[in-house]
This record gives C-alpha cells, sequence and structure tokens, in this order.
C-alpha cells in the first residue's frame, strides 16, 4: 500500500484493526460457544449461563457419547465412506483429466468428451429420476450409495485438467521420447508433478464426503449404514425442527450439552485437516485461472 | 501410428468415469419423462400411464408453487449480492490491513466456516436462536419476552440470508483479495501524485481495479439464482416457516420423496433444470463476453 502519514496511520489502520478483529470474533463466536455449552453442565445451559467458556466444567457429556454406539457406527460408516469414496474419487479425477488435458490435435475425440462432461455438469435430470435410477440400481442400503453416484466429481475434474494444461507441452514430449506410453507417464510424471493440485482436489472430496447428510438420509434406512451427518441431522436436528411446533417442548429439551459435545465431535475431523486444506484450498481455487 | 495407440489409451482412462457419468447423469434425464406421466413406481417408467402436460398445468395452479417460486428467488438474490458486498468490503479492509502475522490469523479463522456442513451448523444455530440460547438471553435481557426466531416468518429469512453470508463470506472473499493484491501499485503512485486522498483511491483506482472480478462473480451466481441452498434451509425450517422459507428444492423433496407424488415433483424439477439451465448458460456467455472467463 501506498505511504500515508504517520497520523493517518495510527487513526485509520488502528480502526480497520479494530473492526476486522471483531468480524473475525464474530466468525469464531458460534463456534466457541458450543465447545463452551458442550464442556458446561446441564443445569448451567438449562440456566442459560454459557457464553464463551463453560460453565461448572464437567466433560460428562463426552463421556456420554462414549456409551452411545450408534454413534461410533455413524463415525465408522463416515471413516469408511471418505476413504472409499475419496480413493474411487481420486482415481477417475486422474485418469480423466490427463487425456482431456491433451491437445485436440493429438487427441480427436477430446472435443466430444469435453461437450459431454460439460452437458453433465450443466444439466441435471433432477431429484426424482437420480433417486428412481439409484434404487433400480439396488445401491441403496449399501455403503456403495454413498460412494458410486458422485464417483466422477465433475468440478475436480475440471480444475486438475485446467492444472495439467499450464504445465509446459515439452514434459510430456520429453517422457515420450524416452519411452513412456501414456500410463507411464502418467504415474511416474504427472501425478507426481501435480501433488498439490492433487492435495487440493483430494481435500475437497474428503470435506465434501465427510459433510454430506443428504444420500444417507434418502439412500440408506438400516442404522447400521448411516453416516455420522445423517446420524447428526436426525438426532439434532431434526428433533428440535419437529418441537419447534411447539415452543413449550423447545423449552423442556434437556439434552442440550449432549447435542453439543457430538456436533464437536463431528467437527472435530475436519478441524483437524483444516490446516492442510486452509494450505491448499487457495492454490486450488486459482488453479483454473491458469489457461493460455 | 504412435498417435493412434496413444489415442486408445486416452479412450480406456475416460472409460470407467465416462460409465459412472453416463449412469449417475445421463440416464437419469429419460427419467425427466416421469413428469408427463402419472407414474406409478410398481409399474415403471414403461407401464405408467401418460398425461401429457396435466402434472406442469397442475402445479401452475397450485398456489404454492408461486410463493415457492417467489421465496426461492429472494432468498438466492438476497444471497447473491450481500455475498459480494460483504467478502468485497472485508476484503478492502484486510487488503489495508498493516500487520501480516493478524492478517494471515484473520483468514484462517475467517474461511473455517466454509468448510463446516450445515448439519453441524444448523444444529448449533438451532441451540443459539433456541429459547435458552444466547441470543434469546441478549433479547430477554432488553425486551423482557424471547423472540421464536426459527418459527417466525419473519424471521427465517433474515436467518437464513445472514447465515449464509456469515458461513461464505471469508472464502467468497478470497478471489477479491487476489484481485486487489493485482492491482499494479504504481497507479496508487500516480494517484497521490495527482493530489488523490483515500477516497479517491477508493473510487478511481481500488474499485476499477476489482470490478471485472465482481461482474464475472455476480454473472455466475446470477446462472445458479434457482439454487437457494437446500442443505441450508432443510436443515434450518419446520412447518412453521413453510410460506417464507420453502424453496422449490426443499418442496421437490417433500412432494417427491415424502409424500410420494412423483410426476408432480418430477415436474417442479424438470422447470427448475431447464431453466437453471438456460441461466447458467446465458451466465457463462455473459461472463465469457464481458469478462473474458472461460471454465476451459
Amino acid at each position: 500500500m501506498p505511504a500515508t502519514t504517520r497520523k493517518n496511520f495510527s487513526t485509520y489502520h488502528t480502526a480497520i484493526f479494530i473492526v476486522l478483529l471483531c468480524v473475525t470474533f464474530l466468525c469464531l463466536m458460534p463456534l466457541i460457544y458450543i465447545v463452551a455449552l458442550s464442556f458446561s453442565s446441564k443445569s448451567a445451559a438449562a440456566a442459560g449461563l454459557v457464553t464463551f467458556y463453560p460453565v461448572d466444567f464437567t466433560t460428562f457429556s463426552y463421556g456420554y457419547i462414549l456409551k452411545d454406539h450408534r454413534f461410533f457406527t455413524a463415525f465408522g460408516v463416515s471413516v469408511e465412506r471418505v476413504i472409499l469414496g475419496g480413493l474411487i474419487n481420486f482415481v477417475l479425477t486422474v485418469t480423466m483429466a490427463y487425456p482431456l488435458a491433451k491437445e485436440g490435435r493429438e487427441f480427436r475425440a477430446r472435443t466430444f468428451y469435453m461437450w459431454f462432461i460439460l452437458f453433465a455438469m450443466m444439466f441435471n435430470g433432477g431429484l426424482i429420476p437420480w433417486y428412481i435410477v439409484v434404487k433400480t440400481l439396488h445401491l441403496t442400503n449399501s455403503i456403495w450409495a454413498l460412494v458410486l453416484p458422485g464417483a466422477v466429481p465433475v468440478f475436480n475434474v475440471v480444475l486438475l485438467m485446467n492444472f495439467y494444461r499450464g504445465l509446459p507441452k515439452e514434459i510430456g514430449e520429453a517422457a515420450i521420447m524416452d519411452g513412456a506410453g501414456p500410463w507411464k507417464s502418467l504415474l511416474y510424471l504427472y501425478i507426481p508433478l501435480s501433488k498439490p493440485a492433487i492435495a487440493t482436489v483430494t481435500l475437497f472430496s474428503i470435506v465434501g464426503h465427510w459433510n454430506a447428510f443428504f444420500d444417507g438420509m434418502i439412500l440408506v434406512n438400516k442404522q447400521s449404514l448411516i453416516p455420522l451427518q445423517t446420524y447428526i441431522q436426525q438426532l439434532v436436528v431434526a428433533p428440535v425442527q419437529n418441537s419447534a411446533d411447539r415452543p413449550e417442548e423447545l423449552a423442556k429439551l434437556s439434552v442440550r450439552t449432549f447435542n453439543a459435545a457430538k456436533i464437536v465431535v463431528t467437527m472435530l475431523p475436519i478441524l483437524l485437516i483444516y490446516p492442510f486444506l486452509q494450505k491448499y484450498f487457495v492454490t486450488g481455487l486459482t488453479l483454473g485461472s491458469v489457461k493460455e | 501410428m504412435q498417435n493412434k495407440l496413444n489415442n486408445r489409451h486416452y479412450h480406456l482412462m475416460l472409460f470407467p468415469g465416462m460409465v459412472f457419468l453416463i449412469i449417475f447423469s445421463i440416464v437419469p434425464l429419460f427419467g425427466i419423462s416421469i413428469a408427463f406421466q402419472d407414474f406409478i413406481p410398481a409399474k415403471g417408467i414403461w407401464g405408467s400411464r401418460w398425461i401429457g402436460w396435466d402434472n406442469f398445468t397442475y402445479m401452475f395452479q397450485l398456489d404454492d408453487s408461486k410463493q415457492i417460486f417467489f421465496n426461492t428467488v429472494f432468498i438466492s438474490l438476497m444471497k447473491i449480492i450481500l455475498n459480494i458486498l460483504v467478502p468485497v468490503t472485508f476484503a478492502l479492509l484486510l487488503h489495508d490491513l498493516m500487520y501480516v502475522r493478524v492478517k494471515r490469523w484473520i483468514q484462517t479463522i475467517v474461511y473455517l466456516p466454509h468448510f463446516l456442513s450445515w448439519v453441524i451448523l444448523a444444529g448449533i444455530l438451532a441451540d443459539m436462536l433456541g429459547s435458552q440460547g444466547i441470543v434469546n438471553r441478549l433479547v430477554t435481557y432488553f425486551r423482557g419476552e424471547p423472540i421464536f426466531f426459527l418459527g417466525s416468518n419473519f424471521w427465517f429469512p433474515i436467518i437464513v440470508i445472514v447465515s449464509d453470508v456469515w458461513k461464505e463470506f471469508g472464502f467468497n472473499a478470497v478471489i477479491f483479495i487476489a484481485a486487489l493484491t493485482a492491482i499494479n501499485p504504481s497507479l496508487y503512485e500516480a494517484a497521490e501524485m495527482d493530489g488523490a486522498g483515500r477516497f479517491a483511491k477508493l473510487r478511481h483506482v481500488t474499485l476499477p481495479g476489482i470490478m471485472p472480478t465482481i461482474v464475472l462473480v455476480a454473472t455466475l451466481n446470477i446462472g445458479q439464482i434457482l439454487n437457494a441452498g437446500f442443505d441450508q434451509i432443510f436443515n434450518l425450517y419446520n412447518p412453521l416457516v413453510y410460506s417464507s422459507g420453502d424453496i422449490i428444492d426443499t418442496y421437490v423433496y417433500r412432494v417427491g420423496l415424502i409424500q410420494a407424488q412423483y410426476g408432480l415433483a418430477t415436474a417442479v424439477g424438470t422447470m427448475k433444470s431447464v431453466i437453471g439451465f438456460v441461466l447458467i448458460f446465458l451466465s457463462n456467455r455473459l461472463a465469457a463476453k464481458y469478462a473474458n472467463y472461460r471454465i476451459f
């Protein structure tokens, strides 16, 4: 920024500093509140004493979760879908992005594939036909219902493809000179070269899988196969919604601290990978902008 | 020769992905025919009776449909406007912040809510806005009695819009922060030479500098105007606020999957897909024309 006079510096810059700190605090406040609530005693929560720090500190709610088998089952399902779904997403993203990054001269069918993918990305049949297709394939009530319908993350494919297109052509040509076929160049050259880009899209797909609740809600009804977000939706969000018809019921709800603890544990994995996310996602957002 | 051989491998690489896309994106398109049927799941698409445009006529006769269309467009439009205004303001302030360390911390924190699911955030919001929550404690302090936020048709759209801005403003600011750093510093120096003050520089250098980005984001978002945020509203709403909060997607879910009126729900969904497709297509064309934007 341009140089300003000393006096201007102090007033203006202190002002924006304070405003930004307030904004940041507002951003974090709901998260601090829920953590504080999860560590507070039931009576303190019921009396509305909790703000930004635990009142009557207790880990009782977390102890309660430890006894909740359904919570752990759901947690396990979510971990399973993240690993399985993330892996499928990764393989398909790489194998699609690489050939699509080739020049039209070299790979004639590229234009056709691109239009096809663009069309699939922009136009969809809507919820009901999609649901009927998944149901007809007998995917419901299995882990595959959660990973196969979203197997191709189109957005990620386009992102990685744009990254590959930004690489110098000579790299690919050199590999061919050395006798490497397409599979070898992809495996030993392009994948290692695009590690940051792949990290970005993989993190996107992991977060997407962890956060998804809707497919678990409509495609799975066996309790042992319900992922964590769906479980939280059914146990925490839906009861509050149902009792919202009757405000007096809402007032009696005494499971608030338990629910808070469940919410905190569900957030935890995202918070743990957040440092990596934060490092890569800005790169990821600007990836698509590298064009000729 | 070599090329042809390679091409075969390229097709092979694309094959699995294409199979999935065909099954889960293209095959459902044929399911749109349900919109023209009195669809009965047991009979399937081949066995159900064709009824022409009846589902669509019925849809236009329903009072709900006008309300839902209005809700969807109203909520989206407010989100689009505020999701530009707030991030731009935030980016401008952040850009002027001198302390680099603090800057990085602030960025790290404000991006965080973007990565949390609406299930989680709705759980938190429901508690905060509930009768014993932190917000109502403030309200009772000033007003005497708590406000039933999530059950009020006045407050519900406001909460939806504000919470969405709260969740996404940091993330949405990233692109504007990038645009701000890309402005040539010599422009500021030149402006200063000409005696420009802080506001003159803002008006004549900074805003023109990020205008293309603002136009780009706005046009691309207009293409999404029929997506008012299913995950968010589904997790926050309840029957009390259907008249102000029900949107196309939540309506399709309820009518189709809960009440099993497949024909009607598909008709509504198809209507949305067609309008949405046209809007996305147009907004991409506009973005290409005025902001030099291309997906690939």
